[in-house]
């Protein structure tokens, strides 16, 4: 366990490949046991982030400890103690199940490495079928496999870089259940997803976008921090009112929820002066709490606005 | 349901689409253009199947003018190279043995005496016909060149020695592959094509696949050190090559019928040289290359001019000065003249180890460039 209190502590971590900045200036402190979820559009840099931390892209700057070592200069100390699971399936499909596990425990030097297979073929529920390839197993057996080869080496800090693309609702469901599981025994997780339910799911959220960290917090800190005001409007021909609400001052987003609209903006006064007229027309109007997207669809726009 | 008619429209989209991705990979591009150029300028300018200025060696034990205009002639036909003077028999002995030499020429010691008496002296010629193709044509034009240069002496009183009959004989030795038999050349030389041809392709393919299936990210992520990585990956494919070796020497042995003069242990043993040589020049490329195509076009680069410059398919010797320097860098070269130098000729470690030191000299220089390339982070 990390002694100095954080298992990740890093700032002003940037990347640039040419002249583009990936990752800019980028604080960040995780507790240990805690899921720390991140967030954020397509190429913002959160993989870049993640393999920064686990030493496999050399920062451009920045400076930290992660499980107490220093993040630049010590990586192959932390890659000991890290496990990193990759956006895509990276083990190999031609080995089986409990060979790919053995090679893995091999590369770490593990003392008891059958023992340490053995216990991870079980957690995986995966005895009877260690001699299958793992090119032949589905999407979600196969983030379970990675996972647990992951954790072979009974690592600190887990890197999850978007776990559950492509997963099922019952196997992603099992999957963070495994993770609270493992973080209420110590380990500390940062996770990357484009789920909102997974994102409610992790004690603390960072937002990115286009290299830059945006808010941080808990789940509700976040949507506090975002200062949108929302409102949720049901009755007949949504559509069409829509488009008449769309552009109007102080309104940002005019978005379909199923069988409603969530009308956001950031300036409360301004949005409902602009709504006011629509109000009467017998449409229902109530004013509800933000949601998580309409927060984090509001800062990429700011985002876009400042930084593209 | 009927599939639709042939459309121009669509054919175009198709062909269009295929210039466009034809132009934005370059290393395809390139093979396109550089191979052919390649055989070109190999096959046009380099290789030559009647090989002239050959190294050739003198031994005049008979210092008479007869001998010198020998020399002479020698010196000024195109055939010959008069690269060495030798003052003892084993002298010629070891530079056939040392692939110093191709010929050698013996004047013995009463050359001059007999020839004025009439008595048709021996002219001995020695050649190395471990490659029967180099030897053909040199024969017959020391043979003619002796009697032409020799007649321009024979004046006055001698002229009735000129005769139609050279007068004297010429004795041929063909040193180490006395019938002539291409075989003796062509399997212990395939040993080394082929070693050169699996291991650099097989090694090539070894990094871009674990780059191309996302599994480098993986490694990499883990505490593994360049040097593990890429020693662990030559390992295994070191015992493949000495399958491909015990294949070809039972080959040779017992279905082609090739000598086995020298011992088969100091073969085995140099060979391991020779194939991490190949695995080096793998496992560079196997840095380099983006994907498994570009590994197997640069595998290709590598062997067309292994193939053509190595002396394999032919001789060495014929070739012009540029392309022999390019042969001598490559490993095949070497190689070759080992591997023949033990069958044919009964080579021991000495004569073998002026081609041992290049192909060490050469691991050294490509093992350091794929440690530097091989990245340990994916920047």
């Amino acid at each position: 366990m990390s002694t100095a209190g954080f298992a990740i502590d890093v700032r002003g971590v940037t990347k640039k490949f040419g002249a583009r900045t990936v990752v800019n200036d980028i604080a960040m402190q995780v507790r240990p046991g805690e899921i720390y979820g991140f967030l954020g559009p397509n190429g913002s840099g959160k993989t870049t982030f993640l393999r920064m931390l686990c030493g496999l892209l050399t920062p451009d700057g920045g400076e930290g400890k992660c499980l107490s070592l220093d993040f630049r200069r010590e990586s192959s100390e932390i890659k000991k103690r890290v496990g990193y699971m990759t956006q895509k399936f990276s083990f190999y499909e031609d080995l089986t199940i409990e060979e790919n596990l053995d090679f893995i425990a091999r590369l770490y030097g593990m003392p008891q490495r059958k023992v340490a297979v053995e216990k991870s073929l079980e957690r995986l529920g995966m005895v009877e079928r260690r001699t299958q390839l793992a090119g032949t197993l589905s999407g979600g057996w196969k983030q379970r496999l990675a996972l647990a080869a992951c954790l072979i080496h009974e690592p600190q800090l887990l890197l999850l870089d978007e776990p559950t693309a492509g997963v099922d609702p019952k196997a992603r469901r099992d999957f963070w259940e495994e993770i609270h599981k493992l973080a209420a025994s110590g380990l500390t997780f940062l996770i990357t997803t484009h789920y909102m339910d997974e994102a409610s799911r992790c004690h603390r959220l960072g937002y990115i976008a286009y290299g830059n960290l945006l808010a941080h917090g808990s789940v509700d800190e976040v949507v506090r921090a975002g200062g949108l005001t929302t409102w949720e409007i049901s009755g007949e021909n949504l559509w069409a009112l829509a488009d008449k609400i769309r552009g109007l001052p102080g309104v940002e987003q005019v978005v379909a929820f199923g069988t409603t609209l969530h009308v956001s903006g950031r300036e409360a006064e301004k949005l409902h002066a602009s709504i006011a007229p629509f109000t009467a027309n017998g449409h229902r109007w109530t004013k509800i709490e933000p949601g998580l997207e309409d927060v984090f669809i509001s800062l990429m726009e700011t985002a876009k606005d400042n930084f593209s | 349901m009927k599939p639709h008619a042939f459309n121009f429209h669509r054919l175009f989209a198709i062909v269009l689409k295929e210039f466009i991705q034809m132009r934005r990979d370059r290393l395809t591009f390139g093979m396109m253009i550089g191979i052919p150029m390649i055989q070109l300028i190999l096959f046009g300018y380099a290789i030559n199947s009647n090989p002239k200025h050959l190294p050739t060696a003198i031994y005049a034990a008979d210092n008479s003018p007869f001998s010198r205009t020998i020399v002479w002639g020698l010196r000024n036909s195109s055939y010959f190279d008069l690269t060495r003077e030798a003052h003892s028999a084993a002298e010629i002995k070891t530079w056939l043995a040392e692939n110093k030499v191709q010929f050698a020429v013996t004047v013995p010691v009463d050359f001059s005496r007999k020839l004025l008496r009439g008595e048709k002296p021996d002219l001995l010629l020695e050649a190395d016909a471990t490659d029967p193709s180099a030897v053909g044509f040199a024969q017959a034009a020391v043979s003619q060149l002796a009697t032409t240069v020799i007649n321009r002496d024979l004046i006055g009183p001698l002229m009735p020695l000129r005769a139609s009959a050279p007068p004297f004989n010429l004795v041929t030795h063909q040193h180490y592959n006395p019938e002539s038999i291409s075989q003796y050349n062509i399997v212990p030389g395939l040993m080394g094509v082929m070693l050169t041809m699996t291991m650099i392709m097989i090694t090539g393919l070894a990094i871009p696949r674990e780059r191309e299936r996302g599994t480098m990210e993986n490694l990499l992520s883990t505490p593994v050190h360049p040097g593990e990585v890429i020693v662990g990956k030559i390992i295994p494919y070191i015992f493949v090559g000495y399958v491909q070796v015990t294949l070809v020497l039972l080959a040779a042995k017992f279905v082609f019928g090739v000598p086995v003069m020298g011992s088969v242990p100091l073969l085995v043993a140099l060979t391991f040289l020779f194939i991490v040589a190949n695995l080096a020049v793998g496992i560079t490329f196997s840095t380099v290359a983006k994907n498994q195509l570009q590994a197997v076009q640069m595998a290709f680069f590598f062997f067309l001019p292994s193939l053509l410059l190595s002396g394999y398919m032919f001789p060495f010797r014929g070739m012009p000065g540029w392309a022999q320097n390019i042969g001598e860098c490559l490993p095949l070269t070497h190689f070759l003249r080992i591997v023949r130098g033990i069958l044919l000729k009964g080579n021991g470690v000495a004569e073998c180890a002026p081609d041992l030191w290049p192909i060490a000299f050469f691991v050294a220089v490509v093992l350091t460039l794929a440690v530097k390339r091989y990245r340990q982070t994916l920047d």
